[in-house]
């Protein structure tokens, strides 16, 4: 016991060197944290920065028009290059909204199967089915989507083409089908089977975070199992719900390799959904190598910077509907 | 379940108006009708997966070995026979690369964010904003890389190419290894500092080994997703037709020679394209189950 009152007192207080490695490591994590932030700024300003030659060239042209000429078409002549994207905005929102048509009822139903239906067993075996699901690269299914799925597809659209070719509004909308089977519809069946996977896995946190009593509550009223979903589950989960689709909405939009493959690379707006179209990431990727007179490559950056600010606020309107819905569910379920 | 539907011998006591066939035939059939259909989408779900993974096999194992997985690409693309070796070893360079820009930083940003940030404005303003990196297209990520990178250097290359992925992975790295953070129990911390630790010394000694095995199966699966991106390669990395071991002048990588050869309407190409898709998705697959392995083997329970 001598020794130790003989040992120099240690002042635990006093600044050492361990406070300098404690700083130190502080500030390294807070860089790498804020490298997110940074990052997304840079984003924003350099693509804006380079986008804006041909923003300011063709003005308001580039939301209006739907001419894509990228090469001076009378060399030095009165006529410039035109660079208008509403075809590829309008490519872009048809291919979206045609994935989500497919691919929302069926996340929904795996993820009800997964939470209210499914034996345990087969519960485990189907999450990893769609787990390999989303880990196919798009690429992959571009190349399916292009030599297997469109030419297969050709006889079923001119099979509905012959059916409904006649009915009045639907007439126009499923008109005469590509030759070559890459349409809108190809590229949203395609892109409805890359976002199957993120739909269904938020829907069934949300649907895992319904309270049991709740559930209960329904059998001991008589409910069936599909009224207690439509009484219990579904008023709970709507938010979220919504929200999951927000976010494949945003992925389907930010959709490139296998859209671009499977579209058919034609720059109209046509009513027509088994016609050849083109969207804004996949005009990106085509036209890279050959991008035309300038500003043709800061036309496409154009394109790039439209995408961004369209998935960049689905995005955020999508997070925040999902974790407001999540607080809201918690608190009910304490 | 058992509770809902009794044995045969019990049925008979369970009164007359609670039988299942009581409920009006309109209840019944919906409800039926409503099994049926989430048991379809599942299907459905199941299908897809299993045709393009029959076509991958039966078209890419016809071509696919290992003069296939080596040669030169030919330059060109109605020509007979060659490989996708310099895709192949893009692809290691090209991921292994980005991976290791992202993970380092990632880990040291989920450290932020669960050791230091928690909750404070800054934390939630870097979490929501990873959030909404993890939604920013591959191909905004390779314009960003073109601008930033290839406009200033003045090459494409697969540094470049290692950058755009870097980004893409970095926003996922950083969620998962804080979810796994999130998992260390406050007990080990308050241990090690009682023990006389500093906090830079408990985390890096005690907090970040129990948490190592979730971190690297999220890091295996964020490579995994990363190595099938085509978009940023097409737009940054270039092309070579030669092996190439070095990140300069000029990569290429298996989904840039996937989408070159795809649309290309000589047969040999769709074949190459095949053979590269059949590559790709061993490469991404095999990650994959290693990463989901490691989860299930090594994870923390939760508390």
């Amino acid at each position: 016991m001598t020794q130790t009152t003989e040992r120099p007192a240690v002042n635990l207080t006093q600044k050492g060197r361990g406070v300098v490695a404690d700083r130190t490591f502080w500030i390294i994590s807070l860089v790498s944290g804020l490298l997110v932030l940074a990052v997304l700024a840079l984003i924003l300003f350099t693509t804006l920065r380079e986008a804006w030659p041909a923003l300011s060239y063709s003005g308001t042209d580039f939301f209006t028009s739907s001419t894509w000429v990228p090469n001076d078409p009378d060399g030095d002549g009165p006529l410039g290059p035109q660079f208008g994207a509403l075809a590829f905005i309008y490519g872009t929102v048809v291919v979206s909204l045609i994935s989500l048509i497919f691919a929302v009822p069926i996340s929904i139903g795996i993820a009800l199967f997964l939470t209210e239906l499914a034996p345990r067993r087969l519960r485990a075996a189907a999450v990893t089915v769609i787990d390999l699901l989303a880990s196919v690269p798009s690429v992959v299914f571009g190349l399916w989507g292009i030599i297997v799925v469109g030419p297969a597809l050709v006889k079923v659209f001119s099979w509905f083409h012959h059916v409904f070719g006649g009915v009045p509004v639907i007439g126009s909308v499923v008109g005469e089908p590509a030759s070559s089977g890459r349409t809108f519809t190809t590229a949203g069946i395609i892109v409805a089977i890359m976002i199957v996977p993120i739909i269904t896995s938020i829907t069934r946190e949300i649907f895992a975070t319904v309270p049991e009593s709740e559930k209960h509550a329904a059998f001991a009223l008589g409910a069936t199992r599909w009224e207690m979903i439509r009484g219990a589950v579904f008023p709970h989960s709507f938010g979220g719900m919504v929200g999951a689709i927000m976010l494949g909405l945003g992925r389907a939009m930010g959709e490139t390799i296998a859209v671009s493959l499977t579209i058919g690379a034609a720059t109209q707006i046509v009513p027509n959904i088994f016609a050849s179209g083109n969207a804004l990431p996949a005009v990106i990727v085509q036209n890279w190598g050959d991008p035309g007179v300038p500003p043709g490559r800061s036309a496409l950056i154009a394109c790039g910077v439209v995408l961004f600010a369209i998935t960049i606020i689905i995005n955020y309107a999508a997070r925040i509907v999902v974790r407001r819905a999540e607080i809201r569910m918690k608190g009910a379920a304490a | 379940m058992t509770t809902f539907a009794p044995a045969e011998s019990e049925r008979e006591s369970v009164p007359t108006g609670l039988r299942r066939l009581s409920l009006s035939r309109r209840r019944r059939v919906t409800d039926a009708v409503a099994k049926v259909l989430m048991w379809l989408s599942l299907v459905i779900a199941v299908v897809p997966l299993g045709l393009v993974t029959y076509y991958v096999i039966i078209k890419g194992a016809g071509i696919l070995s290992w003069e296939f997985l080596t040669e030169r690409i030919p330059r060109q693309a109605q020509t007979e026979g060659g490989g996708v070796g310099p895709a192949v070893v893009g692809t290691i360079l090209i991921t292994g690369m980005a991976a290791l820009i992202s993970i380092p930083l990632g880990v040291l940003g989920a450290i932020f964010l669960n050791e230091y940030g928690k909750q404070s404005a800054l934390a939630r303003t870097i979490r929501t904003m990873s959030d909404v990196m993890t939604g920013v297209p591959s191909v905004v990520m390779g314009l960003f890389v073109y601008i930033a990178f290839v406009l200033l250097t003045g090459e494409q290359n697969g540094l470049a190419g290692a950058l755009a992925l870097a980004c893409l992975m970095l926003p996922v790295v950083i969620r998962t290894s804080e979810e796994m953070l999130r998992l260390v129990p406050d007990e080990l911390r308050q241990a090690s500092l009682a023990l006389g630790a500093r906090k830079w010394k408990t985390t890096v000694s005690v907090v970040l080994p129990a948490a190592i095995s979730g971190i690297t199966s999220g890091a295996l699966l964020a490579i995994a997703r990363a190595a099938g991106e085509t978009a940023p390669i097409v737009l940054v990395v270039g092309l070579t037709y030669r092996v190439n071991w070095s990140l300069f002048d000029g990569n290429t990588a298996l989904p840039a020679q996937i989408f070159r050869n795809a649309s290309e309407p000589f047969p040999a190409a769709v074949d190459r394209a095949w053979g590269a898709a059949l590559t790709l998705v061993a490469i991404v697959l095999i990650t994959t189950l290693i990463g989901r392995f490691i989860a299930n083997r090594f994870a923390i329970k939760e508390r």
